[in-house]
């Protein structure tokens, strides 16, 4: 019965905040572009937007390429999909408000959120597009990359409070770790919005050289798994920055509050991550790896050494 | 039979069909992808057995990095869609190697342990994984460290001429 609880739990929070994170999107992105965005549908500043959406994904014609692989092609949004529920099973909202607790949950996570490249590299390859194709090469090349700081940055964290559980890691933080451990945090957001192509990191999908990467010949309802996954993607990216680096549930009244802060801190950053992609640019190939291997990389290195420092200090 | 048995047996038959694929499909970059599956159940192996933290490794490792690696260096060069006819595959020396390796690895285990019962090994977290290599196996580990390492260095080398590989005057 419990266990029904917190599946369903989970599987409420998977639907229900994309379609928040994504409303918000429209919404934020419009004003800071001087407009209103969807104003209709539900009436109401159009908040059912994006089950307007939904509804019409669903209606349109499920279109298989004929030179493509029709297997891996279908394969591939669900395979996109999925890391991210296991992911958002594992992620902490207050003290003992987890779905799955585990002992070396940030490793699992870790391990988990790269199967997301494989993904990439089936839909590219199996939609028999040289847009798609070249999209996917530069996803992998992309993913691979980010990877490693991505992984570095959570090793430090994970090195300052001495566990690879979750829930431990938001125990053992404390406010000044948000000095100690800043230039972790910032490499892991970086890396992360990387990892889940966002601008200014869409180098892969970039809409105006190649059409819509891996993603440009899915449609209806696959494609919008694909949009899911980008959305729910958001979501545990500032979840993870949340629960490794701002401190989860900590804040006034954690006891009872815990869920509450963990929420406004992951909206928060949720927003960063939608101001990013109306302020930057979108980063050449060039400048992307660039900025990988010789900022990110170094810093989280350097990042590793303090970290031993300190903690061999204290 | 208890449940752990069954999810061996299952997760086992996984492993070997998929590799038993790996080597057989005509599809070069399928080939790709069942060592994905291949590999994810191996993962799913150490899961059963207790090895929380290898099993995740192996996520990290292989599907995650090594697999992608070899998807992403055929799909620069070639990936056709559909059965490739020129495939180069000298089936029986294949046959011959593997199946006498699996077979003489199955006699060498079924002679070493026999029928006995061991007890169910502790879970392997990674605080005990850390501190037996980190404690016991310290040196090894050393060493296999300066062997990546030198490896890597080597890796860079070779692919920056202005590094080393002095440039052979031609003709």
């Amino acid at each position: 019965m419990e266990l029904l609880v917190r599946v369903g739990a989970v599987m409420a929070a998977f639907l229900v905040l994309p379609l928040v994170i994504g409303q918000a999107e429209h919404k934020v992105m419009a004003h800071m572009q001087g407009r209103v965005g969807p104003m209709y549908a539900g009436a109401f500043h159009g908040w059912a937007q994006l089950v307007a959406d939904g509804v019409k994904f669903v209606q349109k014609e499920d279109i298989t390429p004929r030179e493509a692989d029709r297997t891996v092609f279908r394969l591939a949004p669900i395979v996109a999909l999925f890391p991210y529920l296991v992911v958002i099973l594992t992620l902490p909202l207050g003290p003992d408000l987890v779905a799955q607790s585990l002992d070396i949950g940030l490793f699992l996570v870790l391990a988990v959120l790269g199967i997301g490249v494989v993904a990439v590299l089936m839909s590219a390859w199996a939609s028999a597009n040289k847009y798609s194709l070249l999209g996917g090469v530069r996803g992998a090349a992309q993913l691979l990359g980010y990877e490693l700081p991505l992984v570095l940055a959570a090793a430090s964290v994970a090195m300052a409070a001495g566990t690879l559980s979750l829930p431990g890691i938001v125990e053992a933080w404390r406010p000044w770790w948000l000095i100690w451990q800043a230039p972790a945090a910032l490499v892991f957001f970086i890396a992360g919005l990387a990892e889940i192509r966002r601008p200014p990191f869409d180098m892969p999908i970039a809409d105006s050289e190649l059409v819509f990467g891996y993603m440009t010949e899915y449609t209806g309802l696959r494609f919008a798994f694909f949009l899911l996954a980008e959305y729910v993607g958001i979501v545990v990216i500032a979840g993870l920055t949340t629960v490794l680096f701002l401190g989860g549930w900590h804040g006034p009244f954690a006891d009872q509050l815990g869920w509450l802060w963990t929420l406004l801190k992951v909206a928060a950053l949720s927003f960063v991550i939608i101001w990013f992609r109306v302020t930057y640019p979108r980063l050449r190939e060039d400048q992307l790896q660039r900025l990988c291997w010789l900022i990110l990389v170094p810093v989280s290195l350097a990042q590793l050494v303090l970290t031993v420092a300190v903690k061999s200090l204290l | 039979m208890t449940v752990a048995d069954a999810l061996l047996l299952a997760l086992g038959a996984v492993a070997v069909g998929s590799g038993a694929l790996v080597v057989t499909s005509a599809h070069l970059v399928r080939s790709g992808l069942y060592l994905v599956v291949s590999l994810g159940a191996v993962a799913g192996l150490y899961l059963v057995l207790g090895a929380e933290l290898v099993a995740w490794v192996q996520i990290l490792v292989y599907v995650g990095a090594v697999v992608v690696l070899l998807l992403f260096a055929v799909m620069l060069t070639r990936a056709p869609i559909g059965p490739s006819t020129d495939l180069d595959r000298p089936a029986l020396p294949a046959v011959l190697i593997g199946g006498g390796l699996g077979a003489g690895l199955a006699v060498l285990f079924a002679d070493a342990f026999r029928w006995v019962r061991y007890p169910e090994a502790d879970p392997g977290t990674a605080e005990r994984v850390g501190e037996q290599i980190f404690g016991a196996w310290v040196l090894p580990f050393e060493v296999i460290s300066i062997l990546l390492l030198s490896a890597l260095v080597g890796a860079i080398v070779l692919s920056r001429p202005d590094v080393g590989a002095r440039s052979t005057p031609e003709a």
